[in-house]
């Protein structure tokens, strides 16, 4: 065990799995020399050397599309793009291919390839650097999307997706890639793509959140103590799991859901659809959503009132706990 | 050096075998089995019947759109025949003769066309990948599959089929140029058949050819009469040499035309003059490659005659099979969108079914 920030362990979860496997490459803008913007794969072209470790011409499409050969032709690419704004150019080989290889060709063209993306607000970044962009890839049959919220589900996570036999979109919340660090074990581990985490049960609601809001639910939580509530960590976005949710809304009867992707059509809409047609009944009020609003990610002058701070989670728990039909 | 001789600039195209079947370019006519000249011609008049009968079938409400191939079997199948058993052929979707020559089945290419995803199901001794309809998209997983060649020191290359129209797509660019700065084992033939269903080819770009954009990925270019086989089989053999020793993709611009429509659902006669298909006609590469093979004493019309019975025939035959066992099933269609179906899918699965015992069966003719 050893103390790890989200960066570092996603570093080492690469690190590991190169080592391990000799199929797997790592490449994108800058990720080789540099070793990424972020520094997400630093060290990693010195260790594993320029042909599994490169930087590409600036080309998302190319990026992702060169990695569905690869992954044909037996390969393991891990593949990033530099910001998930920038990840819309290669958005044609994702959802045109990526996603439906294993189909078209009826299982006898597996694609095992990992699409890496920082995403999310609150970095003070330039337009398209901010973006949350989890509807576009979820609503995508075929594709499995992932974001851990811990330097142990970082790691965990990344090395579940790389075994996995189908592309998985890893969308990484940079705002707390060095936010904090964890104990994480030193050898290799996988949490199971598809299964959410429960971070703390109780009985009066259920909130779910992922990626860097968790942090910001269980600070909300602190302020109204009066409230057991259960947090969940949803870590895989698609497919989801149907049956932690269930079981806790049934449990508590009332949900708020967090994130900071915009609001409609949004995976909030989704959970609640399927709270409602899975546990209805169970309902103490009405669910609600905090999110994004459905405007562009404003520039850093205007961002702080697009970002979902505790205190404006605080304020939905009790005015949910507050909840009179 | 052969890539030198023929400047796209200067309007240079490579030809050996006329339109009237007779070699014009003694030095470069390449030495070819006499086994492999007739696989080679035998691929081209099946490729030809299959889509002169497939486009029966589609008139007749027996298949889906079609795509036909008339007279551009050359262009592709000189192509494969350069290539070796280990190569890769990375498809657009106007590829099957191609695909025949390769080892797809007759069966797989009509089973496609007919709607039904096992066709893309391809033996799993044959490294083809599945049509590609999203224009241009293709180069990027040619790149892809010839980057992995390399880094596992395979001996194969890649050869990848775009249209004309295709190389206007920002992806064919993204895709030249990743396989050009690492050197890739890439062969990219364009089959330039002059029309993008309607948009003719001067629309595509305004160079003068296609070929001449390889200057701008460091890459040779060459034109090559693509109704030719044989310049067509010396050009893919020359730019795998290139690849095998490392030196990089080749761009290979196949000049032909298509006879037919784009697809069934396309009318040519809106866009194109008669006169300009009946020019083409002319240079049939089926007509030209048999005069050659008669001249060179390995065919004769009374076995061609043979042939073009057998091959109608087999496509009789092979299309009547698919007809009787294209059918897909419901399960099918969610096993294969992950390795194991999601709670999500399963549970969708089990409401459609409950819906249909409640409901009866659904009609799915």
């Amino acid at each position: 065990m050893s103390n790890k920030t989200i960066l570092q362990s996603i570093n080492e979860a690469l690190d590991q799995s190169m080592d391990k496997d000799k199929t797997i490459v790592v490449y994108g803008e800058d990720v080789g020399f540099e070793g990424g913007v972020f520094r997400t794969t630093a060290g990693l072209q010195e260790k594993y050397g320029v042909e599994r470790v490169f930087d590409t011409p600036i080309a998302e499409a190319a990026i992702v599309g060169s990695a569905v050969g690869m992954a044909v032709n037996g390969l393991k690419p891990v593949v990033e793009m530099q910001f998930s704004g920038f990840s819309l150019p290669a958005f044609n080989q994702i959802a045109t291919h990526v996603a439906r290889f294993r189909n078209r060709s009826r299982g006898k063209y597996n694609l095992p390839l990992v699409i890496r993306m920082p995403y999310g607000g609150g970095v003070k970044a330039l337009e398209h650097h901010s973006e949350s962009l989890e509807t576009l890839y979820a609503h995508i049959p075929g594709l499995k999307l992932v974001i851990p919220s811990t330097p142990y589900d970082a790691k965990g996570l990344m090395i579940a997706a790389i075994n996995d036999p189908d592309p998985v979109i890893f969308m990484e919340p940079k705002r707390i890639y060095r936010a904090f660090k964890q104990e994480v074990p030193d050898e290799m581990y996988e949490i199971p793509i598809g299964k959410a985490r429960i971070v703390n049960p109780g009985n009066d609601i259920t909130i779910i959140a992922w990626g860097a809001l968790i942090r910001e639910v269980e600070k909300a939580v602190k302020l109204v103590p009066e409230v057991n509530a259960e947090i969940i960590d949803l870590r895989t976005i698609s497919p989801i799991d149907h049956e932690t949710i269930i079981n806790s809304v049934k449990k508590t009867g009332r949900v708020l859901i967090v994130h900071e992707a915009v609001k409609s059509f949004g995976p909030g809409a989704e959970l609640i659809s399927i709270i409602n047609e899975k546990a209805f009944l169970y309902l103490e009020a009405a669910p609600r959503r905090l999110t994004g609003f459905d405007i562009t990610v404003p520039l850093p002058k205007g961002e702080p009132y697009f970002i979902i701070e505790p205190e404006q989670i605080a304020y939905e728990i009790k005015s949910i706990m507050s909840f009179k039909a | 050096m052969l890539f030198e001789n023929f400047d796209p600039l200067k309007g240079e195209m490579l030809q050996i075998l006329n339109q009237e079947g007779l070699i014009v370019n003694d030095e470069l006519e390449p030495k070819i089995s006499k086994e492999t000249l007739l696989k080679m011609y035998r691929t081209m008049v099946l490729g030809r019947i299959a889509d002169e009968k497939a486009l029966q079938f589609q008139r007749q409400g027996r298949m889906l759109t079609y795509a036909p191939n008339i007279g551009q079997e050359a262009a592709q199948v000189g192509s494969m025949a350069a290539l070796s058993e280990q190569d890769w052929l990375v498809l657009a979707f106007r590829e099957s003769n191609a695909m025949l020559y390769k080892g797809v089945t007759l069966e797989q290419s009509f089973l496609y066309w007919y709607g039904n995803e096992n066709g893309s199901k391809y033996d799993e001794n044959v490294k083809v990948l599945p049509i590609n309809v999203p224009i241009g998209s293709q180069i990027n997983h040619a790149a892809g599959v010839a980057y992995a060649s390399k880094l596992q020191n395979k001996n194969e290359a890649t050869i990848v089929f775009i249209g004309d129209g295709g190389t206007s797509h920002g992806e064919f660019h993204e895709g030249m140029n990743f396989a050009a700065v690492f050197d890739l084992p890439m062969i990219t033939v364009i089959q330039n058949n002059h029309y993008a269903i309607s948009t003719p080819r001067h629309r595509a770009t305004k160079a003068k050819t296609l070929a001449q954009k390889a200057i701008a990925y460091g890459i040779p270019g060459i034109q090559v009469d693509g109704n030719d086989p044989l310049a067509m089989y010396l050009a893919v053999k020359t730019a795998r040499e290139r690849a095998m020793k490392n030196e990089g993709p080749t761009l290979i611009e196949a000049v032909t035309y298509r006879i037919g429509p784009h697809t069934t659902s396309d009318n040519p006669k809106l866009y194109r003059e008669d006169k300009e298909v009946e020019e083409w006609k002319k240079k049939d590469p089926i007509q030209r490659f048999k005069k050659y093979l008669i001249s060179k004493k390995y065919w004769t019309e009374e076995k061609d005659i043979i042939l073009q019975e057998e091959h109608k025939q087999t496509v009789l035959d092979t299309f009547k099979h698919v007809e009787e066992n294209g059918d897909v099933s419901l399960d099918e269609i969610f096993s294969y969108t992950y390795e194991s179906m999601t709670s999500n899918l399963k549970e969708q699965l089990a409401y459609y079914k409950e819906y249909l015992e409640k409901a009866g069966e659904k009609n799915v003719e």
